[in-house]
Parts: structure tokens; sequence; C-alpha cells
């Protein structure tokens, strides 16, 4: 297994990290060459619109889409990379990926002086409840009936999946808690098995 | 809902993280805000007269109207930044109620306190300061600041002091890190920083916040020179509007960035994007000239 994590710009370090803390092998993706051999795709925190203005122009966007549409290809967006996996978004919005038929608001908390931490209870990781960091968070204002949510802060949802697609609104990677990079490690294994 | 809450050092510091690999650029109105948005740049600095401008008009520089930095965090959806003075609290409690989304305490403002930095913990929106060294830099971070920008000299469009200094700190980092520990608290000592943060960056290897490179770079391969020699990410002050074609230079700049070790990618963004800023030599400042000196 080797995971990828897109590394346009934004905490890729971290993420690369978290998965090595699993054993897990990564692998940077800068280019669209780099998405060959790879069992699924991590799309960090950054600023979504330089990201998707850099994926498109350097011919990952399309790239990504054609692993994506098997639907044996496991993608994880984290805050910048939810935005860049929402079928919408409200206001200025970059170029996506689309994958995830959700309506993402950007920066619907406020600026960076809003930002905030939280304990988030996630049933899908059992107790005790994640410590979530939210940095100019996205909120999800519509899902799909596709889409199941799997966290709460608040009223809002900010972590669900739909089929091998995973969206966080806020930053596991920035914590010691693994359990969330090990759930789309588990994801990666089923979309494997069902191969 | 269980607890909740407002500017943790882990926020301050985790926006700093999501911002790494990426290009800020000086901007002094909103039609230029747009211009670097559109370009690729991660955030924005909004200021009254880039560094250049500043070096040419002489006299106090203080913090930007607050009105312009109110037209330009409208114009764009990035994070946008904004100056005050070296130990200018109010003008940072200003900035604070702008919701501005990261405060430079920067040296290419006039200082405005001698012998004392911003006491940055008491405060929601976090701060990056500038460093020649690892002391300064470890200082900084001491006193709340959750991003470090090595210095060069603003507003010169020469490189050759901000690679000094980003050289600098690492060397520092290296030496550190093969300290023994018992030897720790003497090397604090010489550095003039906390034991603590010390021993933190033994720990780590590298800084315990995101480092970018800042002052002096002009072109596409001066941001790829600075990426290569380790920093986390670029800010480019007079470099992209006082050049030739700016919406040129702010496109290559941002992609030389990301290609940093791909020189073909350097070479074919640098190419007919009309001429960098015109540059200062060092020898030709007066110490008086110099900003980089500013700070404790």
């Amino acid at each position: 297994m080797r995971v990828g994590i897109l590394a346009i710009q934004g905490d890729v370090r971290e993420h690369e990290r978290m998965f090595h803390r699993l054993g897990i092998a990564t692998k940077l993706v800068r280019s669209k060459e780099h998405l060959q051999d790879l069992s699924g795709l991590v799309i960090p925190g950054g600023e979504s619109t330089t990201i998707g203005m850099l994926m498109q122009e350097y011919g990952m966007t399309e790239e990504v889409l054609k692993y994506a549409r098997t639907g044996q290809f496991p993608v994880w967006g984290t805050c910048a990379g939810l935005i860049l996996m929402a079928t919408e978004v409200v206001g200025p919005s970059p170029t996506r990926l689309a994958l995830m038929d959700i309506t993402a608001d950007r920066n619907a908390w406020g600026r960076q002086v809003s930002s905030f931490e939280a304990e988030v209870p996630i049933a899908a990781l059992g107790p005790p409840d994640f410590p979530a960091v939210f940095i100019r968070a996205p909120r999800i204002r519509r899902m799909g009936d596709t889409v199941v949510p799997l966290a709460k802060c608040q009223d809002d949802v900010v972590m669900a999946e739909s089929g091998p697609f995973l969206v966080t609104s806020f930053h596991p990677e920035l914590t010691e808690d693994v359990r969330v990079h090990r759930y789309f490690i588990e994801k990666i294994e089923e979309a494997r098995a069902n191969r | 809902m269980a607890r909740s809450e407002q500017g943790t050092f882990k926020v301050k510091a985790g926006l700093a993280e999501m911002l790494k690999g990426g290009v800020i650029m000086d901007v002094t109105t909103a039609e230029q805000a747009v211009i670097a948005e559109k370009a690729g740049a991660v955030a924005v600095m909004a200021l009254e007269r880039v560094p250049a401008d500043i070096r040419k008009a002489g006299g106090v520089a203080r913090m930007a109207d607050p009105q312009k930095v109110k037209e330009i965090m409208q114009a764009v959806s990035i994070p946008v930044m904004a100056k005050v003075r070296i130990g200018h609290f109010v003008e940072a409690q200003v900035l604070e109620a702008l919701e501005v989304d990261y405060i430079d305490e920067s040296e290419v403002l006039t200082p405005a306190d001698d012998q004392f930095h911003i006491d940055k913990w008491g405060f929601k929106v976090p701060f990056v300061c500038g460093a020649r060294d690892l002391g300064e830099a470890l200082r900084r971070i001491a006193e709340g600041a959750a991003m470090i920008r090595t210095k060069g000299e603003p507003g010169t469009g020469n490189v050759v002091e901000a690679v000094r200094h980003l050289r600098a700190v690492q060397s520092q980092i290296r030496r550190l890190v093969v300290t023994p520990d018992a030897e720790l608290a003497d090397l604090a000592k010489e550095l003039r920083a906390p034991l603590a943060l010390v021993q933190e960056v033994k720990v780590l290897g590298r800084l315990p916040v995101v480092n970018f490179s800042a002052g002096g770079v002009a072109s596409p391969s001066d941001a790829a020179l600075m990426m290569q020699l380790g920093a986390d990410g670029i800010f480019v002050g007079s470099g992209i509007f006082k050049s030739a074609d700016p919406a040129a230079m702010a496109h290559a700049v941002v992609r030389a960035t990301l290609h940093y070790q791909d020189a073909k990618v350097i070479a074919e963004v640098s190419e007919g994007i009309g001429e960098s800023m015109a540059g200062l030599e060092m020898t030709s400042l007066t110490p008086a000239d110099r900003m980089q000196e500013r700070g404790y």
C-alpha cells in the first residue's frame, strides 16, 4: 500500500508524518506522473484556490478523476481538500474535482480569529472524542443522498463519506491522534478487497 | 457541544502550516490583491507602500490605513496579512479588530519601541516576525510568534541577505542538534533564547513553527533558490509590483516555488516575463538604510 499526498502546497508534511507513524508508505504528488501505482490520495489543507488552479494547470485534475472514477481509488480531502472535492461551492469557486455531492461554504466559520479547536465525538472511531482543529474551515451546507455524515460539531457535519471518498473540514494531521488516518487506510483496504 | 476554544497556539501556527509551499505577496490596492490571487498567491500582505517605496519616501512608516486593509480583505478570499511597527501593540489591536488573518510585526515599518517586541500571547490573531538568526527566531516564538520569516534586506530586489540569514538559521540548527543535552543550557544563554525552545529545536531538527523566506526575492529563480535552501515558502514584497509586468511575474514566481526542484519548469516560467525590479547593491546602503537590523 502506498498513499499519495497531493504536494502542490499546504500541510503535506503533517499528513506524511501521520501515515509514517502508522507504518504506511507515502508518495508526494507534484505532477500527474506521480499518481501511478498509488492506493489512494490525500488532498491536504492549504489554499483551495491555489491548489485547484495548479492541479488543473498541470493536468492533475483529469488524472485524479480517471483513477477516482474506477470506484477503487479512495480520496480524502481535509479542509481545502474538502472544498476541492465538493460538487458545489458557495461564493468564489476554485477549479476542483467535484467528487462528493456536497455544497461547501468557504471560511464559513469566519476569518482566522474565529479558527478554533473542539472535542468532536466520532461514532465510527469510538471514544474518546476527537481533538479537531478548525482553521478558516469550510462548512458543509448541503449533502446529497449518497453522502453519509460521520461527525458533527455544533450543528454542522464536519466529517462525511460517500463510497471511497472521505472529507473532513478539520485537520486530523495537526494532532497526535491517528484514528482518522487509520480510518482512511481501512477505506483503502476495503477498496482493494472489492477489486 | 463539547468545549471549543479560539485563538490557541495550535490554530495560529496551524494557519502558517496551510500556507507552506506557497507565495505571499505584498499588495497596496484591492486590484493588486486580485492579481496576486489570480496568479495563485496563498495570501496577501496589505500595506500602504511596498518596501522599495518606503525606502524612497523616508520618514516614519506606519500601519496601513484601515480602509485600505478592509478593501483588500473584501477583494480576495485568500488570507490577508498586514504589518504593524515593532512594539506597536495598539496598531496590532486595530488590525485584530479588523480581523486580518495574520499580523506581521515588521522591521519594514519604523519601530515604535526600541527595546521590546509586542507580547503576542494576548492576541487571538497570529503573528509572523522576522529573524536573522536562530536566537532571534526563538525569542520571537517565545513572545508568541506563530510563524517566522528569515529576513532579507527589504525593498532591494537583492536576495543576498535572505540567503545569508536562512543559511545562518540552518547552520545554527545543525549545530544545536549535535550539542549534548548537558550543554544546551549554555547554548540557550548564548542564543539568548529560552531553554525549552532550544530543547524543542533539538528534538525536531527544525524551528517549531513554519519559516518562510522574505526580503529581496525578485525573480522566479530567487524564489526557487530560497525553497531549495529549505524555506517553507516565500514572501515577495516589492518584487512583484515593482517589476515590469506584475501579473506575469506573480504567475512565474508561484510556479517556480511549486516546482522549485525542476529547473526545466523554472526556465519555462521565467521566459519573457519582463524585467525584474531594479535592484540595490548592499554596499550602496548606509547603516541607517538597513531595515534588517531593526528588532531585538
